[in-house]
């Protein structure tokens, strides 16, 4: 052993469902003033190791020590008195509550049933300034940004004395900055003796961070590491357990014509604002235009007009080949050539009720060759819908399996399927590879690069920078509704899009 | 394993409503087996019994098909009332209208001049609720009562028998033309050949629930009306469709009401009850009691249409009252309703064996990589 004594030691854990075995005999360690990286694809078994970590499973076999003595984790609360503490991905916070409500919520008083709030208050305080937090235990949560409310989870945590602190993909709702801000916390926190398990999926963040990294795949331990030793490509492989490619392949492609064109397009928003304000845009036949920018500035409503989902004010104009849609209803648009991948999958892009085969016939279940006599077709129906699932590498035991059974990347794929089959001329993908693992994300890369290669237009929105430059042709940047600049791929730097995004350029 | 569980459910239910009427019966002092007998008697005794019990389910299967569409597509209809009231008079419109038109020509046109009538009653909330977001369940529940008092206006005014025009003014038609009636199937029993036509229907819904791009898109809408839109489908337009499809087939329950009935004629006593027997609401009963399914529907609906037939020999043998079978039509509801949340709490558990969906994920992961634990769940219903 090291001079280290560990904090935390999980020993050869192993966990059955019915049909699958979770954990397969998975060690893990983490020592104190360490970030200890668990790396895996979904369903590789992070989280439920995690889940044993904070008392929510029990393992069927293998053991748990924490600071060299074996103990039982039978529930969360004894996680916490046993100073292990979870930044769930899903904030656990009552919006209505202030941050020292939220806190002080199932903490015992010694004040009898009233609660302290002002002690409670105090240490908040102190912590908050201690790790540089800087967060007002008076305000209510509903009136913080994200970032905010995940400083609240990690103070939770430390108010009950955590010494080791899960976070679970605590990036993935964050903005470049807010992550920039999180890692100087985690790093301060570490300095002080805190042991952290980061779980992510972002491999450069994973490097930036990290002092040791394990990987699991299939639930097995696939790789240990650590960031001096390794780079993103062999983390992705050891992720997935092949090759992979982590930058696509893109033919140089000489543009055709403009088969998308935007003019002084202007969106109002939920709230009536004008949240698309001004926007020029033309995209040409071959090329992909990646749309960047922090969430919230307006892309989400762009996208939305396009498709037909969202009435654009008086004087925008929208066309597709030359054909105005600015005042098309979704039906309208998709004649004029248009398919849309969009940004929040369960909620526009499937049916969560109906079958892999449904979902592939939701936006062309009236054509002709699925009909006979007036009646599905269904011969016609499962030979096209074994295509495209053949096609897209879908993976699901049958066609008549509900799509919300599948994972994140399978359901994306039924939707690519579905969308680019129709010979597009222009198609919309928001957030193509959002939670998707990395097997799927490089084939519905590679789907959108065929598709350029055909022809077509492709405007990607993204907030995941990484896949913006990997993918597009030029760089439109997006900021407080109006498009700030635009970028040919190889000018385009980090840096430059990092500031454009925040309106400093 | 699903399918028995899916059985199970609202047998259960029904046997649950069925002890609880023993006891209802017990609490009367009378022996519930000789009141389960009664009931089984009065609805099944004799030939002619059995065939009350069909007519009976008749108006109960159509307006539970219908029904059915406007749920299928997340529309909550219980404006059954209001449209077996249009459809009733239309069509009874019509017979009086043209009354010396031949059978063959006639029967038809009351028929659809019925569906018509409760597909308008229908289609008026259907649209409100798409294009102005009214809340549809307020809106049928009203238009139920707006039907039943121009059912009064007319049948004491306009519409009156001439002979009650100067009698005691009962608020009636006249006997209509017998060229309208439903011929009768069986001679000497009131089998009347609207029991067929209703059966048919619930054929034709399933067909075109689960057959044809008209159900696939009240169903898209129904489950997710955001991704509906998205992939093209009109909303609005289906959600209309959906309450017109369901008016009409209630507005068809009307007709049978009046043209399958022994006096032939549309009578009220003031109330909605006195002309429909409650089949609009006891329809929305075996739908819910039928799973939302079509096919389902029919048994579900002679099971009603038996309990309500029953329950008059009930009250004849045993002296008790007829509405002990309201209130197990009640009781079933409750039961299936809750026992709905039961049995989604069983499959999460049957399924995954944890407390939430990981391992169904995980599984699926798992079987991408090796293949082998194909176990492919069974869809939940009729799908492609």
């Amino acid at each position: 052993m090291s001079e280290l004594m560990p904090l935390l030691e999980m020993r050869n854990i192993t966990k059955r469902f019915p049909g699958v075995l979770a954990n397969d005999n998975v060690s893990f360690d983490v020592l104190p003033g360490e970030v200890h990286t668990l790396l895996g694809e979904n369903g590789a078994g992070k989280s439920t190791l995690m889940k044993i970590l904070f008392g929510l499973y029990l393992p069927d076999e293998g053991e748990i020590l924490l600071r060299g003595a074996p103990t039982q984790i039978s529930s969360p609360i004894s996680a916490i008195e046993q100073r292990v503490g979870m930044v769930h991905q899903h904030f656990m916070l009552v919006p209505t509550l202030t941050v020292a409500e939220n806190v002080a919520l199932g903490l015992s008083s010694n004040r009898g049933i009233r609660t302290d709030l002002d002690t409670v208050s105090k240490r908040i305080m102190d912590i908050s300034e201690h790790y540089g937090l800087a967060v007002d235990p008076g305000v209510e949560i509903w009136k913080m940004s994200v970032g905010e409310r995940q400083r609240v989870e990690i103070i939770k945590a430390l108010y009950r004395d955590a010494e080791l602190l899960v976070l679970d993909e605590p990036t993935a709702v964050l903005t470049p900055q807010e992550v920039d801000d999180l890692f100087v916390i985690l790093r301060k926190m570490t300095s002080q003796g805190t042991g952290i398990v980061f779980i992510s999926h972002k491999l450069h963040e994973v490097l930036e961070l990290s002092d040791r990294i394990t990987v699991l795949r299939n639930g097995r331990v696939s790789g240990a590491t650590t960031p001096a030793e390794t780079n993103r490509q062999q983390l992705a492989e050891m992720m997935v357990g092949r090759e992979v490619k982590l930058a696509p392949d893109k033919p140089a492609l000489d543009r055709g014509k403009v088969r998308l064109q935007l003019n002084n397009v202007h969106v109002l928003g939920d709230r009536d604002t004008m949240a698309v304000n001004g926007v020029d845009l033309a995209v040409h036949a071959g090329e992909i235009v990646g749309i960047a920018g922090i969430s919230g500035n307006g892309q989400r409503e762009l996208a939305e007009t396009i498709a037909g989902l969202r009435p654009a004010e008086a004087g925008s104009s929208v066309s597709i080949d030359g054909v105005d849609i600015s005042r098309a209803n979704p039906a309208q648009t998709r004649r004029a050539g248009l398919s849309y991948v969009a940004e929040e999958r369960m909620k526009d892009g499937a049916v969560g009720e109906f079958d892999i085969s449904e979902n592939l016939l939701l936006i062309n279940h009236g054509e002709k060759r699925f009909i006979r006599g007036g009646l599905f077709n269904f011969d016609a129906i499962k030979q096209h819908c074994q295509r495209l699932v053949e096609n897209f590498n879908v993976k699901t035991p049958s066609l008549s399996t509900p799509i919300s059974s599948l994972s994140g990347g399978n359901i994306q794929k039924v939707i690519m399927a579905r969308e680019l089959d129709s010979d597009p001329k222009v198609v919309l993908a928001a957030q193509p590879t959002r939670g998707v693992d990395i097997g799927a994300a490089e084939y519905i890369h590679s789907q959108l690069i065929e598709q350029r290669t055909r022809g077509c237009a492709i405007l990607m929105i993204s907030e995941d920078l990484d896949e913006i430059l990997g993918l597009a042709d030029r760089i439109a940047v997006m900021f407080e509704g109006q498009v700030v600049t635009i970028i040919d791929r190889p000018e385009a730097t980090k840096e430059q899009l990092g500031l454009a995004m925040t309106g400093a350029l | 394993m699903k399918r028995l569980l899916g059985a199970s459910v609202p047998l259960g239910a029904a046997l649950l409503a069925f002890v609880l009427g023993s006891i209802m019966i017990l609490a009367l002092g009378e022996n519930p087996i000789s009141g389960a007998s009664a009931i089984f008697e009065g609805a099944f005794g004799t030939g002619d019994r059995f065939a009350v019990t069909a007519v009976r389910a008749t108006p109960l299967l159509l307006v539970g098909i219908g029904i059915t569409i406007a749920f299928r597509a997340s529309v909550i209809n219980i404006g059954g009332e209001g449209q077996i009231i249009a459809g009733a008079l239309l069509s009874t419109i019509v017979a009086l209208l043209v009354p010396d038109t031949p059978r063959i020509i006639l029967i038809p046109l009351v028929m659809v001049a019925g569906m018509i009538g409760g597909g308008i009653w229908g289609a008026i909330p259907g649209a409100l609720k798409a294009y102005a977001s009214v809340n549809e369940i307020l809106s049928t529940v009203m238009l139920n009562i707006v039907a039943v008092q121009l059912m009064n206006f007319l049948l004491r005014g306009p519409m009156i028998d001439p002979i009650e025009k100067n009698g005691s003014r009962i608020p009636q038609t006249e006997r209509l033309s017998d060229n309208a009636a439903m011929p009768t199937l069986v001679d000497g029993t009131r089998l009347h050949l609207g029991v067929v036509i209703a059966a048919l229907a619930a054929v034709a819904v399933y067909i075109i629930l689960w057959r044809t791009p008209l159900g696939f898109r009240l169903r898209a809408v129904g489950h997710n009306p955001d991704a509906a839109r998205a992939a093209g489908i009109s909303v609005e337009r289906n959600i209309t469709l959906a309450m017109a499809m369901s008016g009409a087939l209630s507005g068809l329950a009307g007709v049978m009401l009046v043209f399958g009935s022994e006096s032939l004629r549309l009578v009220t006593d003031g109330g909605a009850a006195g002309f429909t027997g409650s089949a609009g609401f006891n329809g929305i009963v075996a739908a819910l009691f039928g799973g939302l399914h079509p096919l389902w529907t029919i048994p579900s609906s002679f099971l009603f249409g038996a309990l309500l037939t029953g329950a008059t020999q009930l009250q004849r043998a045993l002296q008790i009252p007829a509405a002990l079978a309201v209130a197990l039509n009640g009781l079933i509801v409750l039961f299936v309703v809750s026992s709905d949340r039961l049995r989604g709490w069983l499959d999460g558990r049957l399924n995954q064996g944890a407390f939430d969906n990981e391992t169904a994920e995980l599984r699926e992961s798992r079987n991408n990589s090796t293949d082998q634990q194909s176990e492919a769940a069974d869809p939940h219903n009729a799908t492609p």
